[in-house]
């Protein structure tokens, strides 16, 4: 069950991620991003990031994302022109590269990785909201103050350069 | 059946879709799409974090993606910004396009 | 096996029931805003047309589906099934009643219970905005188009003055699981007033309620349908059961932003009375609802009302009867009890919202968002800032 989960949605993962490089409309791309993100939450559940997976869904496919979506359609951004001065020749190469590319780390990582057991559900239980919090409010506390000052920094420039003037 | 996946799957699903956000950061020229292509390496990532966060029985990988994601946000705020402002000024989306400081 | 026998069960017993009911919701709206507005509504199909909900039914399952030739036509018709199911999904981990225990089987009036399960919702609901915003994109229509955009910013905007509203309640209760939260809320202070969160959190639960109707596109905030601005927004182009759709996901929308509000703000099941009270108020409730329909019987204002209020009466007065008679039976009136209560405090939300609707003009968009970022996002923030010293104060 567990196999067979994750072949589902490491499958839908890799066809949306597929989908996102070669599609040449914009909104297609956000949405196949979109599935990339979902199955990638599915797969932190099995490996028991119950908080982060909602993470996920709530920050990336819910804020950033429609972010994304609605940036797209306040552009009306259309399909991509083919005006392009890149040869056939040179794309066929790209995806044959690629492909070698990822059999080559595929297998690096399959020969490097010591042998650890295989990943059960349900056998790691300490990444629900109680553990997470815990160790971001003490351990990690300075980061967190960071990164709210990022947020606000962000903030700022958002709005700085979405002025009418610049 | 076998009923336990074995740890390297879930490297290699993270190294294919990190590989696939570099091909579209390449090919594409649309400055969103090239922008998702990054969102989508971030998320290549998080998932080595969750996954090596499993193995080793700690927390801490979450708290890493955790992070990155609000980094993540940030960042689409302010470059989605600069993409609206770029549109603004050029009437375009296409990075070919926006190259006049590159000569 | 026997789990997955009783989740189909469940599932079956749950999507039937709330089919049904998001039909019916929709008679309810259009008879309660027809009073208030001095009409009489529906009343052709059927005794005070209960039958309409079967009618609409069958006329838009039966009508032609008109696709236009401008649309995109992938996305144009994923997006009123995406608004659909994700509208649906997220009663999946509403719990309805306690643990009950029939004959062999001991078993939850739930789903599934998720350690997770309000951030579930909160996710759901967050993504929940796509079917709306793909629908108005791919129509290929400005005013669809306008309507899309309008429906994306609104959400993002109220789903923080939500969040935090729902933040508050988790400070108190320390859980995110509906049903440890329900049990956090049950028992009574000073022996009457009940421990519920809308009494500490009455400013959340005000904020949640104003957010949850900008979530749900109701008015006063559904400005991506505004008729005389945007023809219909998002839905122009629709037509037929794709048109239907839109409208369930609206009506499940409602349906789970009132039942999160009674699970985290009052109290779910539990009822506003202590015990031997609380028995007495649905036998009271149902016995005199069916007197008042005989009576208006037998004083008919209408002539075909000879007939079928004496009628309704009489199936009032028989479900008093059953409430009485399970005060005998334990399983059956702990059930009973549950949905009783649960419903109407899902009942008396939805009424508001179909009220405030019957009564309340439009907010213009500039309104809508300073509403959102100057007022609705500030007070929900003090409210959690007031929460959580309370909290760290009280707490050893």
């Amino acid at each position: 069950m567990t196999t067979l989960i994750f072949l589902i949605f490491a499958g839908i993962a890799v066809f949306c991620g597929i989908n996102l490089v070669v599609q040449t409309h914009p909104i297609a791309s956000a949405l196949s991003l979109i599935g990339v993100m979902g199955s990638l939450a599915i797969l932190y559940l099995q490996l028991g990031g119950e908080f982060i997976a909602a993470a996920q869904v709530i920050v990336y496919a819910g804020a950033i994302m429609v972010l994304f979506v609605f940036v797209i359609m306040l552009l009306n951004a259309g399909a991509e022109g083919t005006s392009r001065q890149v040869s056939s020749f040179a794309r066929y190469v790209g995806i044959v590269l690629l492909a070698a590319f990822l059999g080559l780390i595929s297998f690096v990582i399959q020969a490097m990785l010591p042998k650890t057991e295989g990943v059960v559900f349900g056998a790691f239980q300490g990444g629900t909201a109680l553990d997470v919090g815990r160790k971001l409010f003490t351990v990690y506390l300075l980061p967190f103050e960071v990164t709210s000052v990022l947020i606000l920094i962000a903030i700022v420039g958002a709005m700085v350069l979405a002025r009418k003037e610049i | 059946m076998q009923n336990a996946v074995p740890m390297s799957w879930y490297l290699i699903l993270s190294a294919i879709l990190f590989g696939l956000g570099v091909a579209g950061f390449i090919y594409r020229r649309n400055i969103i799409t090239v922008f998702m292509s990054i969102e989508l390496m971030l998320n290549a990532v998080n998932l080595t974090f969750i996954a090596f966060s499993y193995t080793l029985r700690q927390v801490d990988g979450h708290i890493f993606s955790f992070f990155v994601m609000v980094v993540a946000a940030a960042e689409a705020a302010v470059g989605l910004a600069i993409i609206l402002t770029v549109f603004k000024n050029r009437e375009t989306l296409m990075i070919d396009d926006v190259s006049s400081m590159k000569y | 096996m026997d789990f997955l026998i009783i989740s189909l069960i469940k599932a079956a017993i749950i999507a039937f029931v709330l089919l049904t009911a998001l039909a019916y919701l929709q008679w309810i709206e259009r008879k309660v805003i027809a009073h208030i507005q001095l009409r009489v509504g529906p009343y052709r199909v059927g005794p005070h047309g209960l039958l309409q909900p079967l009618a609409d039914v069958v006329k838009l399952i039966t009508k032609e589906g008109v696709i236009p030739s401008h649309v995109n036509k992938l996305f144009y018709l994923m997006a009123p099934w995406l608004a659909v199911t994700l509208a649906l999904i997220s009663i999946s981990v509403l719990p309805f009643g306690p643990q009950i225990t029939i004959g062999p089987v001991t078993t939850w009036m739930q789903l599934t219970d998720l350690r997770i399960g309000i951030l579930f919702v909160l996710a759901v609901s967050s993504i929940g905005v796509y079917g709306v915003a793909l629908g108005g994109w791919a129509s290929n229509n400005k005013y669809s188009l306008l309507g899309g955009l309008r429906s994306s910013a609104q959400m993002i905007s109220y789903e923080l003055p939500l969040g935090l509203a729902v933040a508050a309640p988790l400070l108190l209760a320390n859980t995110l699981s509906f049903r440890e939260m329900v049990d956090y809320q049950s028992g009574y202070w000073l022996g009457f007033i009940p421990r519920w969160n809308v009494f500490p959190e009455i400013l959340g639960f005000v904020v949640f309620v104003i957010a949850g109707f900008a979530e749900t596109n109701r008015v006063p905030f559904d400005l991506p349908e505004a008729e005389n601005e945007l023809v219909a927004g998002f839905h122009t182009e629709y037509s037929s059961m794709k048109f239907a759709a839109f409208f369930m996901a609206e009506y499940a929308n409602m349906v789970t932003v009132t039942a999160v509000a009674t699970l985290l703000f009052l109290g779910g099941w539990q009822p506003p009375f202590p015990e031997p009270y609380s028995d007495a108020v649905p036998i009271l409730v149902f016995a005199l609802g069916g007197l008042i329909a005989v009576y208006h019987g037998m004083n008919p204002a209408r002539r075909k009302d000879k007939f079928t209020l004496p009628a309704a009466g009489m199936v009032f007065l028989g479900i008093a009867a059953l409430f009485g008679a399970s005060l005998l039976v334990p399983v059956l009136k702990t059930i009973l009890m549950a949905l009783f209560w649960f419903c109407g405090k899902i009942g008396i939300l939805l009424f508001v919202f179909i009220w405030v609707r019957g009564t309340s003009p439009r907010f213009r968009y500039d309104q809508l968002m300073r509403f959102a970022w100057i007022f609705l996002f500030p007070l929900s923030m003090l409210n959690l800032l007031v929460t959580g010293l309370a909290v760290a104060l009280t707490s050893k």
